[in-house]
């Protein structure tokens, strides 16, 4: 109880001194901070439209995301989560591009795709690790630039544009392969898909046998394998459930936001799914509500620049600023409680 | 401890107050008139805003608008998928329609998608895709059902006509480098008219005779994005290492004249050619032999009369220099801003080569010309029309590189 209490106080300062932070920057650059707060707010939950550019971006944030619960929960730092998002959306291209049937077939199999493309690519990293003897973070990385690489490959190359090289992305989907919307934006599968993942991961993770092994593994994996437990299937496990909730993120991306297949598909969204997770403490829980408040205001920074021409580069910094400050709050916590530990011990 | 604690969080306060300093836009003035006042447009740049190149040349087009007229523009710069994952043209659309834009130019090629969903959702607002053809009747996209979507561009083969000449007139080595955006058929042509210039220039005013060495390396978009575009600096680079001695740019930023300009400090004899806004060569001026710019100025300010006096109508409007006085702000669309690294002697046939084009003396869209791959582009006295210039499939014979993607 008093550790909830002191996690919950320690997310609490952080959350405030990123506000005072995030006020001077906006002072010093001239803008009224209340302002530029109800514009973040206005422009990314103020309207309908808003509201679904804003859930859109969401979706494959909290997809990887809960991916990355799994993985962090089998001790692995599954950097590689980035490539992952970028092989679903070329997975889920491919079927885009090439298969013709109608909507829900083509729409089942892109997604179906998505989660078979970043699945593979994250037993990848994990193959690479429990028989490779090859870091974790290191193969992900490495696979993460190989994704890129085939992406611009791709786009630039056979999936080009007649007539045309550019990295600006290929030509629109046929209509079939979009994700229905209500309005312009919204796509409610996408959301639904969002909302089942972090379910499922949270059950997953506290509810059964399967996720109380993987956290032994990721606790102790001496200890899980003198007890019996398969370390490897279990790491190869955490690798392929990240990578299909991350390879789905990106078949959204594709199908569901940008209609086409671009080089920056992933929008980051992996990279910053890390952050999302360090800053959830790795808990399923608490996935969702922090995911949403950096969509918030990466969707809402937008308006600082079209309404204040404030430099849109603000938003990033109240992210960045955030996840330093709660970790440094954290790290200072832990700093003060052995402190107090040792001082006890010696007094 | 605690001094050290309260000290360090001192420190990153600073330090974040400096970032923000250091940040801080540019504050913009406007001259009111009667006209315009009230009146909202939308400007949708691909690149930063002051980018010292193609975005920047637009944003300075819309604060003459503001100048002109007294209308108020509402800027989003960096609209492309790499640095606004979470943004489309067809939000930031919809979003500057909700403020109230009554008119948007949305700037680059890379817009395509976007600015015609966009413009399919809102028809009752005008709007400019600039570098686009959806307007163009006799062009291969036309979209008669968008009757609120018009294009503007410049007939920049002019500038970059001129901007192949001063290359020819400096370069020592007959060797020129293209520095190349992605392949299109806006890029094709341009790179095909630095060319053409370059290519007349060698033989008439430096007495040479077709040995001039033109190879073009595309880069794959329209300025560096790590990591999904070849770096700009590293092609320049690769230019002056084998051998060539004048980089021309075809790319939204400077990075050209910025490796020349280092090269040049190092006693190196090289040169480059920026391209777009007028105030590229300050970058660094004495190895830029000038820049053909885009003053888009003129053109939007017809553009945003005639919603003003609700004479608006989609139109595909490609305008050329004003030839009276390539520099003329308030006429002129495309310039030519001479450099300090061009010798007077040059300088004075490059006047002479402008004239040329101005009174039509000089057509170099005139065969006998052939494609890249031998096959013939124009027959012995049959010149170009603008349907040939702006959908070139290829380069032109004599070009070292990419045609299309292979």
């Amino acid at each position: 109880m008093r550790a909830a209490w002191n996690r919950a106080g320690s997310k609490t300062i952080a959350v405030a001194l990123a506000v005072l932070v995030t006020a001077a920057l906006l002072l010093a650059s001239g803008a009224s901070p209340i302002e530029s707060f109800r514009l973040i707010w206005q422009g990314s939950v103020g309207s309908g439209p808003k509201a679904a550019d804003t859930l859109m971006a969401w979706v494959p944030l909290v997809l990887a995301a809960s991916g990355l619960v799994v993985t962090f929960a089998a001790g692995l730092w599954n950097i590689g989560v980035e490539g992952q998002v970028v092989m679903g959306a070329i997975a889920a291209s491919w079927v885009a591009r090439e298969f013709h049937a109608p909507s829900a077939a083509v729409i089942t199999v892109a997604l179906i795709a998505g989660i078979i493309g970043g699945l593979l690519w994250g037993l990848f990293a994990g193959v690479l690790r429990v028989y490779g003897k090859v870091n974790e973070i290191f193969g992900g990385l490495g696979l993460d630039f190989v994704a890129t690489g085939l992406v611009v490959y791709l786009v630039i190359g056979p999936w080009k544009r007649a007539g045309i090289a550019s990295t600006s992305g290929t030509d629109p989907f046929p209509k079939e392969a979009w994700l229905p919307t209500v309005g312009d934006k919204l796509a409610p599968i996408a959301i639904v898909l969002a909302v089942l993942a972090v379910i499922a991961v949270y059950f997953l993770m506290r509810g059964t046998f399967f996720g109380l092994r993987l956290k032994a593994v990721g606790a102790n994996p001496a200890s899980a394998y003198i007890i019996g437990l398969s370390t490897s299937r279990y790491l190869l496990s955490a690798m392929a459930i990240c990578g299909g909730l991350a390879g789905l993120g990106g078949a959204v991306q594709a199908i569901g936001f940008q209609h086409k297949l671009v080089p920056a598909i992933s929008g980051g969204y992996g990279f910053l799914a890390i952050l999302v997770v360090l800053l959830a403490g790795f808990r399923a829980s608490l996935i969702a509500p922090i995911a949403f408040f950096f969509v918030m205001i990466s969707v809402g920074g937008t308006q600082l620049s079209l309404r204040l021409g404030l430099n849109s580069s603000l938003g990033g910094v109240v992210q960045g600023t955030l996840v330093l400050l709660t970790v440094l709050v954290g790290g200072w916590q832990v700093r003060r409680a052995r402190q107090r530990v040792r001082l006890e011990a010696e007094g | 401890m605690r001094v050290k604690g309260l000290l360090r969080l001192v420190f990153i306060f600073s330090a974040f107050a400096l970032v923000a300093t250091a940040c801080g836009d540019d504050s913009t003035t406007t001259t009111t008139s009667a006209s315009g006042e009230g009146f909202k447009f939308g400007m949708i740049l691909v690149g930063p805003q002051n980018d010292h190149g193609w975005s920047q040349a637009h944003y300075e087009a819309g604060q003459y608008l503001e100048q002109k007229t007294g209308a108020t523009m509402i800027v989003l710069d960096k609209v492309n998928t790499a640095d606004r994952p979470e943004t489309t043209v067809d939000q930031v659309i919809d979003d500057m329609v909700a403020q109230g834009a009554g008119l948007i130019f949305a700037t680059s090629d890379d817009m395509k998608d976007g600015v015609l969903l966009g413009a399919e959702r809102h028809p009752d607002v005008p709007m400019i895709w600039s570098s686009g053809d959806n307007a163009w009747a006799d062009g291969k996209d036309y979209r008669a059902d968008l009757a609120n979507l018009g294009n503007e561009m410049g007939r920049m083969e002019y500038g970059k006509m001129i901007a192949g000449c001063a290359a020819a007139l400096t370069s020592e080595t007959g060797k020129l480098g293209y520095l190349g955006p992605l392949i299109n058929d806006e890029t094709r042509r341009l790179a095909s008219s630095v060319f053409l210039g370059a290519d007349y220039c060698w033989q008439n005013y430096r007495g040479m005779g077709d040995d001039l060495s033109f190879s073009v390396n595309w880069i794959g978009f329209w300025f560096n994005i790590p990591g999904f575009t070849l770096d700009p600096t590293l092609v320049a680079n690769d230019f002056f290492d084998g051998g060539v001695d004048v980089v021309i740019s075809g790319i939204d930023t400077t990075e050209a004249l910025v490796v020349a300009g280092q090269r040049a400090a190092a006693d190196e004899s090289v040169w480059a050619i920026p391209y777009d806004f007028e105030g590229a060569c300050a970058e660094a001026p004495n190895a830029c032999l000038g820049v053909p710019y885009f003053n888009w100025g003129p053109a939007y300010l017809r553009v945003l009369n005639s919603v003003l006096t609700d004479s608006f109508s989609a139109d595909f409007n490609w305008w050329g220099p004003d030839w009276a006085d390539i520099n003329n702000a308030d006429t002129s669309g495309v310039g030519w801003e001479a450099g300090a690294g061009l010798s007077a002697d040059a300088a004075a046939s490059l006047d002479e080569f402008i004239a040329g084009l101005g009174d039509g003396s000089i057509n170099l869209y005139t065969g006998p010309l052939n494609y890249q791959d031998g096959t013939p582009f124009l027959a012995a006295g049959e010149e170009a029309t603008d349907l040939q210039i702006w959908y070139m499939p290829q380069l032109l014979e004599g070009m070292v590189g990419a045609s299309s993607a292979g």
